[in-house]
């Protein structure tokens, strides 16, 4: 294995680990903010991807897409706040996974009656087309740095929306004492509605940006659900600083681990072997790191101080 | 037992659960038993994963791995006593089901042991995710697997013998499924009434009670989530029997969530509520399934409607409210 590769690898971790940030940012603030877990993440996800592809199609520009993409999945953030996730905020988890779980069911039929079972495709934009030079005549592509970029952005932008703005000052403070702030004046349904389409937004950008990367299909946004489980899981529900490094820490142990696994192996054993049971046990890394951090750290490498 | 009015609707239920394949079996109709077949199959399965969430209030994400597990024991060690290749060292597989059961509730048993240990440590969300990422590991491991059929599954070429019984003959299959239903529920309700099934029905009502009182709230969850991974992984042996294949759908996350499901549609914490939401569940699936192939859209809307205005499922409509719990 050589140098290049392994950067390689990395960088691919870390792109990986960008976009889990920005699925798992909306997961994290919204159960900080109002105690909710959602299982229907994940389909606002998917709706943003297929919001980016067809405006792409149709109009033939990705950025016009994006737009599309960021509007559409936190308009039906908002739809789905306001009709079914209200209702909800004071009944026990159990009722918040089935109820989410039936959002599912409806987005997913939903999407694929509006589009068919047959994946879409997505371009990589020409602005970001093409790749740059690794050292060691290798060369990455200039759109996965691109997401790498967009994932800093967004985590500056909500450290600043967060640490800095009025709105940032509310979300806090919702999520240290929800009823205190009922009673200072502020609204808080139209803040839980706009926390519930931010983060909605989020999911929506990260499904959009990955379109260009795989095929936009029905259910594309489970697997990813999953891993952003993982990630809040690791750093701790409700932290966003967790939600960032556990999100780092899943990609590149995912990424470097599939690589490097059954390389490892073939040390002990034949290579054939090695790479079944290596890619077995890759597959399982994650799952591994997040069982040790939970035997010593229970509640997340970053627990809320107030929970 | 005295004949209240959740007794009397069991009853019926049990009843007709039997009824409906030997009509159909007198009428040529072989369909209808494989729908009962499931029926009672997928009420096993929920009965156990109520034992951990209607009792001890655990509401697992994961008990789609006990399902999968319990129905790869049963297509592994088919497998091997097809082939005739050894297992493990001297050990050959079997087709005889209750070898067959007791190794997939033992496996089972191990890995839910394994995974609560974990999980139970966390509480609340934590623990929804917790049990669902330990499930989505076991599936990428059945994935990437390729032993047993990885993604593809494991076919069973015939089906699994119980002694002294064709089970080739739907009809008989049935029988045996509804006899471990049966033997399921009776257990379920000597647990309910036992000395552990009230502490489980504590520690959910109030930890630091129990704690109080000189119980460990830890040990008694962790028993009673091992207990309900086996009762499961009983089902999930039954379960690759009826359909004669297993693949890694059995462990796909939609499945916990479908066991969920069926404990809420019959009614949470109830003795027949897992068979009142299977047979409802299995209605629905065959009656909107017969009118639209999106009958999951109408599902979901049916499932959020009993989640928002209905709480106490078909058992709640049909037999009135819990008096406690």
């Amino acid at each position: 294995m050589t140098i290049s590769l392994a950067l390689e690898q990395l960088l691919n971790g870390i792109q990986l680990g960008v976009m889990l940030f920005l699925m798992s940012a909306g997961l994290t603030l919204i159960f900080g903010v109002m105690g909710l877990i959602n299982l229907a993440h994940g389909s606002l996800y998917m709706v943003g991807a297929f919001a980016c592809a067809a405006v792409a199609a149709l109009t033939g520009s990705f950025w016009l897409g994006l737009v599309a993409s960021l509007a559409c999945a936190a308009a039906a953030g908002a739809i789905v706040e306001l009709l079914v996730i209200r209702r909800l905020y004071d009944r026990d988890h159990l009722d918040q996974v089935l109820a989410t779980f039936a959002l599912i069911l409806i987005f997913s039929e939903g999407t694929r009656w509006l589009f068919g079972s047959f994946p879409l495709y997505l371009d990589i934009p020409p602005l970001l087309q093409g790749a740059v030079a690794l050292p060691g005549d290798a060369t990455y592509p200039v759109y996965r740095l691109a997401i790498i970029a967009v994932g800093a952005l967004v985590a500056l932008g909500l450290y600043l929306l967060i640490g800095k703005t009025r709105l940032g000052m509310r979300i806090r403070a919702g999520e240290s004492d929800r009823e205190m702030i009922g009673a200072l004046g502020v609204d808080i349904r139209t803040l839980y509605t706009l926390v519930f389409a931010l983060g909605s937004a989020l999911a929506g950008l990260a499904g959009a940006i990955v379109g260009p990367l795989q095929s936009v299909q029905v259910g594309m946004g489970e697997p990813v659900l999953i891993l952003a489980f993982v990630v809040i899981v690791i750093g701790g529900i409700g932290s966003i600083k967790g939600a960032l490094i556990g999100a780092l820490l899943v990609g590149i142990t995912d990424t470097l681990g599939r690589l490097l696994l059954p390389q490892l192996l073939t040390l002990f054993m034949d290579p054939s072997q090695a790479g079944m049971i290596g890619g077995a046990a890759a597959s399982m890394l994650i799952y591994v790191v997040m069982a040790v951090i939970l035997s010593v750290k229970p509640r997340g490498l970053f627990p809320p101080a107030h929970a | 037992m005295v004949l209240t009015r959740e007794n009397a609707v069991n009853l019926t239920l049990a009843v007709l659960l039997l009824a409906v394949p030997l009509a159909a079996s007198a009428l040529g109709q072989p369909f209808y038993i494989t729908l009962a077949t499931r029926i009672a199959i997928l009420a096993l399965a929920a009965l156990g994963l109520n034992l951990a969430l209607g009792l001890g209030g655990m509401v697992s994400f994961g008990h789609a791995a006990f399902f999968g597990i319990g129905g790869y024991a049963a297509g592994i060690l088919a497998s091997h006593a097809l082939s005739g290749e050894p297992l493990l060292f001297d050990l050959s597989g079997t087709a005889q089901m209750p070898i067959i059961w007791l190794v997939a509730v033992i496996a089972a048993g191990l890995v839910a042991l394994a995974i609560g240990a974990l999980s139970l440590r966390t509480s609340g969300v934590y623990f929804i995710m917790i049990t669902l990422a330990f499930a989505q590991m076991v599936y990428y491991f059945a994935i990437s697997w390729p032993a047993y059929g990885g993604e593809d599954g494991l076919s069973i070429a015939v089906r699994n013998q119980f002694p002294g019984t064709n089970t080739m003959r739907p009809l008989n299959f049935f029988f045996v499924a509804y006899a471990v239903l049966l033997a399921g529920i009776g257990l379920f309700a000597l647990i309910r009434a036992s000395r552990f099934g009230a502490a489980l029905v504590a520690t959910r009502q109030n930890e630091i009670r129990v704690a109080a009182l000189g119980i460990d709230p830890y040990r008694i969850r962790l028993a009673g989530f091992v207990i309900s991974a086996m009762i499961t992984a009983l089902a999930g042996a039954l379960y690759a029997d009826l359909n004669r294949f297993v693949s890694p759908s059995m462990l796909a996350w939609h499945m916990s969530g479908e066991l969920i499901v069926l404990i809420i549609l019959g009614g949470t914490g109830r003795l027949f509520g897992p068979l009142a939401g299977a047979a409802l569940y299995v209605a629905f699936e065959f009656a909107l399934g017969g009118l639209t192939e999106r009958w999951q859209f109408f599902l979901g809307l049916i499932l959020l409607g009993v989640v928002l205005f209905a709480r106490g499922g078909l058992l709640g409509l049909l037999a009135g409210k819990t008096k406690h719990g």
